[in-house]
C-alpha cells in the first residue's frame, strides 16, 4: 500500500494505483480527455500531467505513472498550470469552436476543462484543419472535424464491444477516427462511444439536434428491452422521452447499455394505443373508457377468466391484474406467452444466480443454448472480461460470433449428458465452474443442466467461505422474474390456460402469443403500442409504456430495482394499475388498493422481497427433472433489433435492422 | 587520425564484396564460437568494460543496457533482441553503408549480443526505403543460414538463435524503440507509454532490448580485440570508434570511421577537405542529426566530437550525423524544412506534438518570409517549451530542439527578415484609421 503526498496531504492507495487515482483520493481533480477508468491507459492526450518528485525535472502523465512508496506530487504548480493550458491550447487551436451548433454543447469535457484549466485566448492564428465526416452506422454521427484524437472509441469497440471496427489512420495532425472501410459497426453496444467521446466528434445520430442537455428533465428508470435491468437515465422534455442514457450500476451495467436500449425511445412516441377501441363488424373502432368497460363486462364471464403478461410489465401492473383475476374467482395466469413450460417450482432453478458482476470471476463458462450477445448483451461483456482474466468458455448450440473465443461443441443437446473430454476436464478443474443456460435451452435441456449442475457441483463453498452458485438462467423478457414471483405460471404454460377455455383474457402487452388458438375467448388487450396483440384483441385498453409508469422490476439475477415515471401517457391512455382498479368497480368486485403506494403496499404485503429494492437471493432447491437432453437449439432472437412492441415502432431500430441485420445499404450521400 | 589497423568497419566503402567469404577474409565469423563460451555474463561485463555507447543518439551505456534483461527467461516468454535499422534521421547513414557493404559484422553482432542477453532470437527491422540495402541484408541472413552459423546450434555452440529481418514501412517514428515493436507486432507504429520498459515487457510482452545497427555491429571486434583496445580511443566516458556522417557544405562529404572526441577541426580537415570557402565561411553546425540544436561556428570549430564535447555547447552528438552549413545557407529556411519534416513525421498519438509540430512548421514558414511579428519569435519559443517534454516519446523533443537552436542562436538575422519585410524600418509604420 504505497504512501503519497498529494499537494502536501498524505494518502495510501492501494497498489497498483495510478498517480491519477492517488491524486482523485486526495480530492484533487485531475483534468482528463483519454483515460477512463474502465479502458485500457492510452496515455495519449496529455492532459493529466502533474508534477512527480522523484522522476525527471519534467510534468508526467498521472493516469499511466504507477503510485509508489514516498512519491510527492503536486498538482497546483506552476509547471503543471503551464503544461495543463499549454496542451489545452493544442487541444484547441484545431478544434472548430462550433459549439452553438455542437450536440455535446452543454456535457463537453472539452468545454469545461477549457474553463477551468485553459488559458482564455488562443495564439493561433493559422487556418484550422478541417477532417471529412466518416460514417459509422445508424446510431453514431460522426463531426470528425472536432475530434481531438483521445482513442476512447478505438479502445471501447476493441476491449468491451470486442468488435475491432474503429481504428486512426494516417499520422500527425492528419490522423483521423474511422470505422472500418467506413462502414457501419456492427456492434450492439455501438451507442456507448457517443457517451466516451468527450468531445462532439461522436454524437447520437436519432437524437441529432434534439434538445440541449439543460432543457431536459432527466427520470431515473430501468430498461425494459432485455432481462438485465439495465439502469437508465430517461431525459425527456415535455411529453416526450428525448433521450435514454445508462447509469452506473457496477452490479448491473456497468456504466453501458446497448443500443436498443438508447434507442427504443423513439418508438414511444409512435403506434401508440391512445384511445379504448372495441372491435365492431370486424373493425377496431374507438370508443370512450366507459363503453369499452362496458363491453367487456358484457361478456358475463364470471370466474371463467384469465391474464397472460408480456415481456415488459412492471410488477405493479402484473399485481394489479393478478388482483383483479383472484377476485374474480380464477387463478389463470400465465407470463411465458410464447408458450415455455419449464418447471418453476423453485425460481433458484430458473434464475441467474451467480449474479451478472459475478460472470467476471468464473474461470470456466458452458454457454448452453444460449446467443449472448443477442439475448443480454451486457452479460455478453461480462464473459469478455472473465475471458481477460483467464476464463475458458464452450459453447453448445449453433455456431454464432459471441465477439470472443468460444470453444463450439456442438449443436446437440445431448452433449449435455457426456460432455467432450476437453471441457469436462476444464470444467472439472475450474475453481468458480459456470453454467449459462438460453432461454432455447430451458425447452429441453433445463433437466439436464440442473444434473450438470448437481453432478458438476456448480454450488460449492469457496475457500474463503462463500457460496457460489455458477448456474445460470438467461430471460429474455424484463417481466420474466416479476411474473414468476407474482405467481404467473401454469405447470403446463400456456397450454393449461387453453384447456381452461377461459371466456374472458387480458392479454398485459403480450404480443408474441398465438392469438389464434384464443379464437373462442374475448380478447382484452391492455398496452401502450398498436402491435400483434392490439391487432388480434376484441377490446382494446391504452395503457402505460416503461416510461410512463413507476415501477418495479427484477431481473434475471433477481434484483428488484424501481424505476419513475419520466412523461405521461399520451391520449386517454392511463396508467395500467388504474384500469384494472376502474374495471374491478365495473366488474362489481373490490381490489384492496385505492392508490399507487395501495398497490406498492398489497404487492409487498403479497410478495415481500418486491417490497424492498436489493437482490432477492433464491433457494437453491432445484427439482428432480427429465436429465435425458436430446435434439438441437434454435436462438429465438433472430433481429436483435426489433424484439418488442416498442422497438418495432421505432425508426432508429427499423433502420438498425435493415442495416445490421438484414444487411441493406443505407450509404450516405456526399455532402 | 584512427590508423588503418584500429578500423572496425573494413569495407565501409564497398571496395570488397559484401558476401559471406569476403566477409570471413576480413575476420567475421571468426570462431565465433568461442566469443560464445566466453559466457553471456562475461561479454556484457567486457561491453560495459569498453565502455561502449548507445550509437543511435541516446549514448546508454550498451553493456549495462543488456544486464537488465532477466537472467533466467521463461520458455513462454523468451528474451528478445530488436536491431534498430529504422535510419531515418535527415543527415544519418551510417547503418545503410554497414548493411549494404559489411551485413555480416551485424548479423555476426546479433548473435553474440542476442546470446549474451540470452535471447531467443533477433529481429532486425529495418527502413522501408532501404531497398537494396533489405536485399542484401536477407541474402547475408540466408548464407549465415546456410553456413550452420544462425539457428539451431548456431556456429556450433549450441545455442539455438534465429535473426528474422523485417521490413518497415517508412515512417520515422518507428525508429523510436516502442513504436518499432508496435510496428513489428503488426500495429500502427505508435510509441508506447513508459513505464513498462522494454527490458520488463517489450516484444508481444516479452524482454526485449532495442540496439543500433551500430551498437551491435561492433560488438564481436570488441571481443575478439579486447574492451582495453577500444576503450583507447576517445575521452573518459566517450570511448571507442565512431562512425561520422558528414554531408553539407564540406569540400568531400564523407562517412568515416574515426576515434570518438576528435575535434570537429580535425575531422573536417582530414577527411572532407575542409569547408566549402574555407573556415571563415563556416555558419553554423548541426552535430548529430536533424534533432538536436545547430551551433554556431565560433562553439563548434575547437569542440571534440562526443557526447560530452557536444553536450557542452549546448547540442548533441545524436547519430554522429554532421550536417554542416557555410554562408550561402538560408538558415531558417533550413530549420522550417525540419520542422515540415517532423510535422510529417509526427504519428499522432499524442496531443503537443500532433497539434504543436504543424503549428511551429506554419510559423517557421512565416518567419522564413519575414510575415510575421517580432512578437511571434517569443510566442514559438513558448510553444517549443510546451511541446518539449509534454510528449509520450522524443519526437517532441526532436522538433522541438533544433527551433530553440534556431532562435537562441539566430534571432537577429529572424528579426532582420521581420523588419525588411515591413519595409527596413525598425519600428512599424503608423497605420492610418480607416
Amino acid at each position: 500500500m504505497p504512501k503519497v503526498k498529494v499537494d502536501g496531504i498524505e494518502v495510501e492507495v492501494p497498489q497498483g494505483a495510478t498517480v491519477l487515482q492517488a491524486c482523485e483520493a486526495a480530492g484533487k481533480e485531475i483534468p482528463r480527455f483519454c483515460y477512463h477508468e474502465r479502458l485500457s491507459i492510452a496515455g495519449n492526450c496529455r492532459m493529466c500531467l502533474v508534477e512527480v518528485k522523484p522522476g525527471p525535472p519534467k510534468p508526467q502523465a498521472s493516469c499511466a505513472l504507477p503510485a509508489a512508496d514516498n512519491q510527492e506530487i503536486r498538482t497546483d504548480s506552476a509547471m503543471v498550470k503551464a503544461a495543463r493550458e499549454g496542451v489545452m491550447e493544442f487541444l484547441l487551436i484545431n478544434h472548430p469552436l462550433d459549439c452553438p451548433i455542437c450536440d455535446q454543447g452543454g456535457e463537453c469535457d472539452l468545454q469545461d476543462q477549457s474553463i477551468a484549466y485553459g488559458r482564455g485566448t488562443s495564439r493561433y492564428d493559422e487556418n484550422k484543419r478541417a477532417v471529412t465526416e466518416k460514417y459509422m452506422g445508424p446510431i453514431v454521427k460522426t463531426v470528425m472535424t472536432r475530434c481531438i484524437q483521445c482513442t476512447r472509441c478505438i479502445r471501447f469497440a476493441e476491449e468491451v464491444a470486442g468488435v475491432e471496427e474503429i481504428g486512426a489512420i494516417y499520422r500527425g495532425e492528419n490522423m483521423q477516427i474511422t470505422s472500418y472501410l467506413e462502414q457501419a459497426v456492427t456492434s450492439e453496444l455501438s451507442g456507448n462511444v457517443v457517451d466516451l467521446c468527450p468531445v462532439g466528434a461522436l454524437t447520437s445520430k436519432p437524437y441529432a439536434f434534439e434538445a440541449r442537455p439543460w432543457e431536459l428533465k432527466k427520470t431515473l428508470a430501468i430498461d425494459v428491452m432485455d432481462a438485465v435491468g439495465t439502469n437508465i437515465r430517461l431525459d425527456s422534455r415535455g411529453r416526450q422521452v428525448l433521450r435514454c442514457v445508462p447509469r452506473i450500476n457496477e452490479d448491473v451495467n456497468e456504466e453501458w447499455a446497448h443500443d436498443k436500449t438508447r434507442h427504443a425511445v423513439d418508438g414511444l412516441v409512435r403506434r401508440r394505443l391512445d384511445k379504448p377501441y372495441v372491435r365492431k363488424d370486424g373493425r377496431l373502432v374507438a370508443v370512450e373508457w366507459d363503453d369499452a368497460f362496458a363491453a367487456i363486462a358484457a361478456v358475463n364471464a364470471g370466474s371463467s377468466v384469465a391474464a397472460i403478461a408480456g415481456d415488459l410489465l412492471d410488477c405493479e401492473t402484473m399485481f394489479a391484474a393478478k388482483a383483479l383475476v383472484n377476485a374474480l374467482g380464477s387463478s389463470l395466469l400465465e407470463g411465458r406467452q410464447t408458450g415455455m413450460d419449464y418447471d418453476v417450482t423453485n425460481l433458484g432453478a430458473v434464475a441467474f444466480n451467480s449474479t451478472i458482476a459475478g460472470v467476471e470471476d468464473a474461470d470456466a463458462i458452458l454457454l448452453v443454448g444460449t446467443d449472448l450477445r443477442h439475448e443480454a448483451p451486457l452479460i455478453n461483456t461480462r464473459v469478455r472480461k472473465a475471458i481477460k482474466k483467464g476464463a475458458r468458455v464452450f459453447a453448445i448450440g449453433p455456431e454464432v460470433d459471441l465477439t470472443y473465443k468460444a470453444e463450439w461443441l456442438g449443436n446437440d443437446m445431448g452433449l449435455l449428458g457426456g460432455l467432450p473430454d476437453r471441457a469436462a476436464e476444464a470444467m472439472d478443474a475450474a475453481k468458480r465452474p459456470m453454467v449459462i443456460v438460453g432461454p432455447a435451452a430451458l425447452k429441453n435441456g433445463h433437466g439436464a443442466a440442473l444434473k450438470l449442475a448437481k453432478d458438476g457441483s456448480l454450488v460449492r463453498t469457496l475457500e474463503d467461505g462463500t457460496t457460489w452458485n455458477g448456474f445460470n438462467v438467461v430471460h429474455l423478457a424484463a417481466a420474466r422474474m416479476g411474473a414468476l414471483m407474482l405467481g404467473y405460471a401454469q405447470s403446463g404454460g400456456i397450454a393449461d390456460i387453453l384447456a381452461a377455455n377461459p371466456k374472458l383474457v387480458f392479454f398485459l402487452g403480450a404480443d408474441e402469443v398465438d392469438f389464434t388458438k384464443f379464437a373462442g375467448a374475448t380478447k382484452v388487450y391492455i398496452g401502450h403500442h398498436g402491435d400483434k396483440g392490439a391487432a388480434a384483441a376484441d377490446i382494446v385498453l391504452p395503457g402505460a409504456s416503461y416510461a410512463e409508469k413507476a415501477g418495479t422490476y427484477v431481473n434475471m439475477e433477481g434484483r428488484v430495482q424501481r424505476g419513475d415515471r419520466a412523461v405521461f401517457p399520451p391520449g386517454d391512455a392511463r396508467e395500467d394499475w388504474t384500469i384494472f382498479r376502474a374495471l374491478a368497480e365495473v366488474l362489481g368486485v373490490t381490489l384492496p388498493f385505492d392508490d399507487f403506494a395501495g398497490v406498492r403496499a398489497a404487492m409487498a404485503a403479497a410478495v415481500p422481497e418486491l417490497g424492498r429494492e436489493g437482490l432477492v437471493r433464491f433457494d437453491w432447491n432445484p427439482p428432480a427433472l427429465d436429465a435425458k437432453a436430446s435434439g438441437t437449439v434454435t436462438y429465438p432472437v433472430t433481429d436483435f433489433y426489433l424484439t418488442n412492441a416498442i422497438c418495432r415502432a421505432s425508426p432508429t431500430m427499423q433502420r438498425c435492422s435493415a442495416e445490421l441485420v438484414h444487411g441493406q445499404d443505407f450509404a450516405e450521400a456526399a455532402e | 587520425m584512427l590508423a588503418d589497423k584500429d578500423r572496425i568497419f573494413t569495407n565501409v566503402y564497398g571496395f570488397q564484396p559484401w558476401n559471406l567469404d569476403a566477409a570471413v577474409m576480413r575476420g567475421d565469423w571468426d570462431n565465433t564460437k568461442a566469443l560464445l563460451q566466453l559466457g553471456p555474463d562475461t561479454i556484457i561485463d567486457r561491453i560495459k568494460a569498453s565502455g561502449l555507447r548507445g550509437r543511435g543518439g541516446a549514448g546508454f551505456p550498451t553493456g549495462t543496457k543488456w544486464s537488465f534483461m532477466p537472467k533466467a527467461p521463461k520458455p513462454d516468454r523468451p528474451n528478445f533482441l530488436v536491431i534498430n535499422a529504422d535510419e531515418s534521421e535527415p543527415g544519418s547513414c551510417k547503418d545503410r553503408e554497414i548493411i549494404r557493404h559489411d551485413p555480416h559484422k551485424l548479423i555476426e553482432g546479433a548473435l553474440v549480443a542476442g546470446f549474451a542477453m540470452r535471447a531467443r532470437a533477433a529481429y532486425i527491422y529495418i527502413r522501408g526505403e532501404y531497398i537494396r540495402e533489405a536485399e542484401t541484408l536477407f541474402a547475408a541472413i540466408a548464407e549465415a543460414y546456410a553456413k550452420g552459423l544462425l539457428g539451431k546450434n548456431a556456429c556450433g555452440s549450441g545455442y539455438d538463435f534465429d535473426v528474422f529481418a523485417h521490413r518497415g514501412a517508412g515512417a520515422y517514428i518507428c525508429g523510436e524503440e516502442t513504436a518499432m515493436l508496435e510496428s513489428l507486432e503488426g500495429k500502427k507504429g505508435q510509441p508506447r507509454l513508459k513505464p513498462p520498459f522494454p527490458a520488463g515487457a517489450g516484444l508481444y510482452g516479452c524482454p526485449t532490448t532495442v540496439n543500433n545497427v551500430e551498437s551491435i555491429a561492433v560488438v564481436p571486434t570488441i571481443l575478439r580485440r579486447s574492451p582495453e583496445w577500444f576503450a583507447s580511443f576517445g575521452a573518459e566516458n566517450n570511448r571507442g570508434t565512431k562512425l561520422f556522417q558528414i554531408s553539407g557544405h564540406v569540400n568531400r562529404p564523407c562517412v568515416v570511421e574515426e576515434a570518438m572526441s576528435i575535434p570537429f577541426r580535425e575531422l573536417i580537415e582530414k577527411h572532407c577537405g575542409g569547408i566549402r570557402g574555407g573556415w571563415d565561411n563556416l555558419l553554423c553546425v548541426i552535430p548529430g542529426g536533424s534533432s538536436v540544436p545547430l551551433v554556431k561556428a565560433e562553439h563548434i570549430i575547437d569542440a571534440p566530437m562526443d557526447f560530452d564535447g557536444l553536450k557542452a555547447v549546448g547540442s548533441g552528438l545524436g547519430t554522429a550525423a554532421v550536417i554542416v552549413m557555410d554562408k550561402s545557407t538560408d538558415v531558417v529556411r533550413a530549420i522550417s524544412r525540419l520542422s515540415y519534416f517532423y510535422k510529417h513525421e509526427s504519428c499522432g498519438q499524442c496531443t503537443p506534438c500532433r497539434e504543436g509540430t504543424g503549428w511551429m512548421w506554419r510559423v517557421m514558414e512565416r518567419l522564413r518570409t519575414g510575415d510575421a511579428d517580432i512578437s511571434e519569435i517569443d510566442m514559438l519559443q513558448q510553444v517549443t517549451k510546451q511541446v518539449e517534454g509534454h510528449t509520450i516519446c522524443a519526437l517532441g523533443d526532436a522538433a522541438a530542439w533544433p527551433i530553440q537552436g534556431l532562435i537562441k542562436n539566430f534571432r537577429p538575422e529572424i528579426e532582420r527578415r521581420i523588419n525588411e519585410k515591413r519595409g527596413g524600418g525598425m519600428s512599424p509604420m503608423m497605420e492610418a484609421a480607416e
